[in-house]
Order: C-alpha cells, then sequence, then structure tokens
C-alpha cells in the first residue's frame, strides 16, 4: 500500500519538491510577509504593536526624508546602471578581442566585484575624505586644482561619489556576464556581416546587439536590483550625509527600523521598495517574452 | 530561592572584600562604605554569562575588563563570554536581543537603549540602590537614564566624556589666552582662528557621537529645546532661532568638509594639524600622546581641553555618551548576572578599570570622582565632570523610543546642518525638524 503510494508520480513529485518548497516558505516567503505584516503596524523594538493599516504609508508619503530618500534611490539606481551597463558593455566587447594577455586581463576585471563591499566603501571613503583624498591631493600637485575637493560634504558631489563607487563595484557583473554572451555568438555571422560589406558599427548594429540583448535583459534586471537595494556601500560611505542626499531608501528603512526602533515604519519603508523592484523584473520579463525568437518564431 | 552555596560565599565576599577594601583606595569611595550592604546574590548552579559589549577604544579598558572578567570567573565558578562590537553595532544587536528574547545575558548599550524595551529588562533596583548608597550616589543624569517609572532598569557603567579639544598654542595666537566662557566669546575665538588660517571644525555629518555632542549643545546653551518636559515638540523657538544664526556664523569659521564628517573625521583632521578646535572624547590627545611620532608628539604637548562655553541658557548643556550594563528578562542566570554588575563597579574593580582607560571613560558614582586618574594629568580633569553638567538626549523631555528615534534619525544634527551651511533657511530647518520630532512623539 505504502510502496504503491509512493510510486506514485504526483506524490513522488510533491516529495521531490517538498523540500525547495519548505526552503522558499521558511526563508522567502515568511521572511517577506512578516515585513509586509510589519508595515501595517506600529510595531517597535521590544513591543507587540498593533495594527494600523496605512497610517505608516500614508505617513511615509509626505515625509520629506522618505521623498528624498525615494529620489536618492532612483537617481543612484537610474545612474549607476546606465554607467554599469555601457561600461561594462565597452569592457566586454573588448575582453572578446583577441589581446595579449587576455585570460589575465579578465581575472583582473574580477577584482572589484570579489573585494568585499565594506574594505571597497572603506578604500573610497579615504579616497573621498575632505582633508586626505589622495585624487585631491594628485589634482592638486599636478596644478589642476587649488582646494581639495568636498567629495562627500556637498549634496551633488556625494551623489556622484556614490554613483561612482557603485559603478566600480558593479562593472564587474555586467562585463563578464556580458562577455559570456558574447562568447555565445558564433564568429561565421560577423564573417557573413563582413563579405557583405557590414562596418564594425553596423556589426555590432545589427549581430551583436540583436543576439546580446537576451542577456542583457537578466544582466541589467539583476544589476538594477542590487543598485537599488544597495545597503552597505552607503552605511560605509556616507550613512546618508551630507544633508540625508545619499539616503538610499534600504539605509533609511535600517535607520528607522532599528536604531530609531520603529519596526514597523522602517517595514513599511521596506515594502515600499517592492513596487519599483517589480516593475524592473516585470520590464525585463515581458521584455523577453515579447521576442519572437524565444516563441520559436523569426523576429 | 536556593541554599547558600560555596560560590555564593565566595561572590558575597568577594563584593565584601571589595567594599571593605574602599578605606585603603581611600579615593573610591565615600565616607559610610560598608562591605556590610553589599548585596549577597546566591548565583545559580552552572551560571554561564554571555556579555556583549563595544570594542575598546582604548587597550587598557578592553585588557582591564578582561582581567576583571578573569576575576570574577575565579571568584565565582561562573564562565563569562564577552563579545566586543563596534559601537554602533551594539544598539541594534541588543535590540534584536530584546525583541527575539534570546541573546546576550548582559549588554553594555548605549544612551537610552534600556528606555526602548524596559519590560525586557530585569529591575535592577535593588542593586542601584545598593551601590549609590555606599559610592556616593548617582549623578542626576545617570538616574533619568537608568530608571523608568522609579525602577532601575539599567545601570551606567560610565560616560564617554566629549568636550573641546584645542591647540594652546594656536588659541593664543590668535589673542586669547583660554577658552572663552560664553558663546559670544567663543564665536570671536572661532572667527579670531579662522583669521589666522588655523580653522576649527566640528562634526555635521552623521557622527552618532560628535556631531549629535556638539549640535545638542548649540541648541540647549541657546535655551532651545526638542520637546518641553511633556514631551512635546517645542522645537519651534526664538531660542531655537538665535541658535541656528549663531551656528551659521560658526559653520563660517570651519574647515571645509565637516558636512561630511563622520565621528573618525575630526580626530583626524586635529590630529594632522588640520583644524584648532574640534570637539572630542580625550582620546584624540593620548593619540597624541603616546605617539612614537615627534610631530605628533607635539601636538599632544599643545593639546588642552575644556568645556563648551555657556550660553544664553545660563548653565551647562552638554551632551556625552553614556554607556549602559541591563540584564535581559530572558537571561536563565539572573543573579549570576546582577552579581557580575555589582562585581565591576565595585572599587576594586571599577577604579582600575577607569585608570586603564586614561579618563576615557568617566564615572556614574560620585565617589570615583576622586579617582587620581583625573588630576594625575591636568588635562583630563575636564573630563571628570562629564556626568556632573550633561543632560541627557531627551531633554528636557522624558527618555524612550521617541528620543531614541529622533536622535537615530539627527534630527537636531539635520536642522542645525542644513541651517548652517545655508541648504534651507532657519525657518524651514526648524520646520522641517518640527515635523519630523512631531512623527516620533505623537504618542
Amino acid at each position: 500500500m505504502l510502496s504503491r503510494f509512493l510510486n506514485n508520480r504526483n506524490v513522488l513529485g510533491m516529495l521531490f519538491m517538498a523540500p525547495a518548497v519548505i526552503l522558499l516558505v521558511v526563508f522567502l516567503t515568511y521572511p517577506l510577509g512578516l515585513g509586509v505584516w510589519l508595515g501595517f503596524t506600529d510595531t517597535k523594538i521590544g513591543g507587540e504593536g498593533s495594527f494600523i493599516g496605512l497610517d505608516n504609508y500614508t505617513y511615509l508619503f509626505g515625509d520629506s526624508l522618505a521623498q528624498l530618500s525615494l529620489f536618492n534611490t532612483l537617481f543612484y539606481t537610474i545612474s549607476a546602471s546606465i554607467l554599469k551597463f555601457g561600461l561594462g558593455l565597452w569592457l566586454a566587447i573588448l575582453l572578446n578581442k583577441n589581446v595579449p594577455l587576455k585570460t589575465f586581463f579578465r581575472a583582473i576585471v574580477l577584482l572589484p566585484w570579489i573585494v568585499p563591499t565594506a574594505l571597497s566603501a572603506l578604500a573610497f571613503w579615504w579616497l573621498y575624505d575632505a582633508q586626505f583624498s589622495v585624487i585631491s591631493w594628485a589634482l592638486t600637485k599636478m596644478g589642476l586644482i587649488d582646494h581639495y575637493i568636498d567629495f562627500l560634504g556637498d549634496p551633488w558631489n556625494a551623489r556622484w561619489s556614490t554613483v561612482f563607487a557603485n559603478v566600480w563595484r558593479g562593472i564587474p557583473f555586467v562585463a563578464i556576464s556580458l562577455l559570456a554572451g558574447l562568447q555565445t555568438i558564433s564568429p561565421s555571422l560577423y564573417e557573413a556581416a563582413a563579405i557583405d560589406g557590414a562596418t564594425p558599427w553596423q556589426q555590432f548594429r545589427h549581430v551583436t546587439l540583436p543576439l546580446l540583448t537576451p542577456i542583457i535583459a537578466v544582466v541589467m534586471t539583476f544589476s538594477v536590483l542590487f543598485t537599488f537595494t544597495d545597503f552597505q556601500l552607503i552605511y560605509v560611505l556616507t550613512r546618508g550625509g551630507p544633508l540625508n542626499a545619499t539616503h538610499l531608501m534600504a539605509t533609511l528603512s535600517f535607520q528607522r527600523a532599528i536604531p530609531g526602533g520603529a519596526l514597523g515604519e522602517g517595514a513599511a519603508l521596506a515594502t515600499y521598495m517592492i513596487p519599483f523592484l517589480l516593475a524592473a523584473i516585470m520590464f525585463s520579463y515581458f521584455g523577453l517574452q515579447r521576442r519572437g525568437w524565444q516563441q520559436g518564431g523569426d523576429k | 530561592m536556593s541554599k547558600l552555596t560555596r560560590r555564593d560565599f565566595l561572590v558575597s565576599s568577594a563584593a565584601a572584600a571589595a567594599a571593605t577594601s574602599v578605606g585603603v583606595n581611600a579615593f573610591a569611595a565615600g565616607p559610610g562604605a560598608a562591605g556590610a550592604d553589599s548585596i549577597k546574590y546566591p548565583i545559580e548552579s552552572g551560571a554561564t554569562l554571555r556579555v556583549l559589549r563595544w570594542k575598546r577604544f582604548v587597550q587598557g579598558d578592553e585588557d582591564l575588563w578582561n582581567a576583571n572578567v578573569k576575576k570574577f570567573t575565579e571568584l565565582t565558578g561562573v564562565a563569562v563570554r564577552t563579545d566586543s562590537e563596534g559601537w554602533e553595532d551594539v544598539r541594534p544587536k541588543s535590540a534584536v536581543a530584546a525583541n527575539v528574547g534570546s541573546g546576550p545575558d548582559i549588554v553594555l548599550g548605549w544612551f537610552d537603549d534600556p528606555q526602548q524595551y524596559p519590560t525586557k529588562l530585569i529591575d535592577m533596583t535593588d542593586l542601584a540602590d545598593s551601590l549609590g548608597k555606599r559610592y556616593g550616589g548617582w549623578y542626576d543624569v545617570c538616574r533619568k537614564y537608568g530608571t523608568k517609572d522609579g525602577k532601575w532598569i539599567a545601570l551606567p557603567l560610565g560616560v564617554i566624556g566629549n568636550a573641546l579639544v584645542y591647540r594652546e598654542s594656536q588659541i593664543k595666537a590668535a589673542g586669547f589666552d583660554a577658552i572663552p566662557k560664553d558663546t559670544a566669546g567663543f564665536l570671536k575665538l572661532c572667527q579670531a582662528l579662522k583669521a589666522k588660517n588655523t580653522p576649527v571644525g566640528f562634526a555635521l555629518g552623521k557622527a552618532v557621537g560628535d556631531a549629535n555632542n556638539w549640535a545638542h549643545w548649540l541648541l540647549w546653551s541657546h535655551g532651545g529645546k526638542l520637546v518641553d518636559k511633556n514631551g512635546h515638540v517645542a522645537i519651534n523657538s526664538p531660542e531655537t532661532k538665535a541658535a541656528l544664526e549663531y551656528a551659521k556664523q560658526l559653520y563660517a569659521t570651519f574647515v571645509p568638509g565637516t558636512l561630511s564628517w563622520q565621528d573618525p573625521s575630526n580626530n583626524k583632521a586635529y590630529l594632522d594639524g588640520q583644524i584648532s578646535m574640534t570637539a572630542n572624547g580625550i582620546s584624540v590627545y593620548y593619540a597624541a600622546k603616546n605617539s612614537t611620532d615627534p610631530k605628533l608628539q607635539e601636538i599632544g604637548k599643545d593639546t588642552q581641553h575644556a568645556h563648551f562655553p555657556i550660553g544664553p541658557a545660563g548653565k551647562p548643556t552638554e551632551l556625552m555618551q553614556i554607556t549602559q550594563m541591563m540584564v535581559f528578562k530572558h537571561t536563565k542566570f539572573p543573579n549570576a548576572a546582577k552579581a557580575f554588575v555589582q562585581f565591576m563597579f565595585e572599587p576594586d574593580q571599577y577604579n582600575p578599570w577607569m585608570k586603564a582607560s586614561i579618563g576615557y571613560v568617566s564615572q556614574p558614582l560620585k565617589a570615583y570622582e576622586k579617582n587620581p586618574i583625573w588630576t594625575e594629568d591636568p588635562k583630563a580633569t575636564v573630563y571628570r565632570d562629564s556626568a556632573s553638567i550633561m543632560l541627557d538626549h531627551g531633554h528636557e523631555g522624558p527618555l524612550g523610543q521617541a528620543s531614541a528615534a529622533c536622535m537615530a534619525d539627527y534630527v537636531v544634527v539635520d536642522m542645525v546642518a542644513e541651517a548652517a551651511s545655508g541648504s534651507k533657511t532657519v525657518q524651514q530647518a526648524i520646520d522641517r525638524a518640527a515635523d519630523r520630532a512631531k512623527r516620533f512623539y505623537k504618542a
């Protein structure tokens, strides 16, 4: 009876899936659900809290600091993602060419990715220091500037400084992933295009880009997600300063929830991020679905 | 109540010995200290303790702490594990422990951490009363930080003093013999220092300690306050406006970059000779004094400390960091935990620890004012008075989740930074601070 039950295809399927389902529920669905639920409560650290409906959300909607952090997050994500894509693609194309020491250079590119974020953030903290910046020092010695650049003390300087630090860290992921995609494109396509008289730009536009698009979509989706939820780099580099100009939703959520003790409000802020993240995923998912080649078509 | 064991006898004897040794360590305790008043906690069988504390800022603190822990273990048999974390990481870890009801038994937290989760902490009123009675009493600010509804929920272990740190030669070069005692004179000094190309620098970034310390002083010294005695937001006042107008003038004398400064930034700038004055603990002086670099040694010799000037409020209005020992209710060994806390406050442990901390930690109990650490090097004397002159960061309202949230959200620091830097008008900065504070104080 038991062996017949266990030999049932449906039962077996359920049993094989069970560990994965349990893991997903325990480590993904439950924390996410709890976070969303906390956002509807006034829970404080060490307290029980009670249901307050949309109170946290309506407050945050009008909270100047939350609005600023949303703007900062969007600015940070969009500008860093565009830069990472442009530079990453350029780097991938360079590394795809037959250059001497190709393997060595490919390994070097990965370095920023493998350095712990907190360590690289500390390095940037020194590079951007108002008094000790080696960048300012070098530019001063070269006679290009006459006073040190206030990288992190001016709101817009600080925004761009954090973006550049994020770009430095994120480029390897984009570059290596796109390089992997480039490696899958058959050289015969370029040969055919060359025989037809296509210029390098035309080869890139009509051969490389269309075939790389699925990889680009996946890579950029992940890149956007990582950037939108960035925490460590900002926390070490600026903690949201100056004048909250680099506060991201993730850092503000932490600040309100843990040091500030307002778990409910912090959770609501984190929940506010979900629609943006979903939009990024959906954009990529449906963008890929619409492509004819994935459906077996020829367009 | 379990019966008296060998270990109970030992810890009682240790406490008694510590108390009776007060006569030997005359600087430690006031008259009337008596070992007979110490509490004898019957330590639970098989007790072990986990203590979470902040990572040392001066090596001597950690060395003596560990020596005291070892001594406690030898006396009682209670194994104690100390976990050290970066000081800003203690608060979240402690909060998580409070929230989930598991984790360290004892935490050395900051500011009003205990006030955020008072129901999760064991009542230490008996111990606080005993220590207060034997060692000259608690300073008022320590009592406010440690008590909730009349009960002691945590014992303030010490105050990390914050004072003006300045280059004596540069102050003199600017035409002043000492730091002026009033805010008007202080502004003139800073302007004179700037004119001499020896600017000052006070943190205005997300510096948990340094920025909060001086920004609160600035507000309070002019009579401004975030909330009144009942916890109603009272920041929109002529006094706050006066404070921010003053901040604008003071900011003009700062070295560039202070808007981005975090806690280590002013230390670095001061020790590099780029600023003539900042606000800090005594550590920056000792870093210079104990350095092997002749340049730093010279800075150490030239360094002096002073209290912040008194403003129109007419009284000292300084804010320092306070660290508190709290015992969580989830501990399986509350008696062992309380015995440990008591042990650390006794003169045989506390005096050497304070001495080894080279003045970085000042006393919460008045009897320990007499520790020679404050007079052996006169440059340290200013820090002795930390607890006696400081106000709590919730001033003048109650301490609790709202005061913690306002501090964590940098409400006062942001207001000062916005007005001082000109990114907002004085009134806009005040209005924004009021809106943010009202959210936290709404309950």
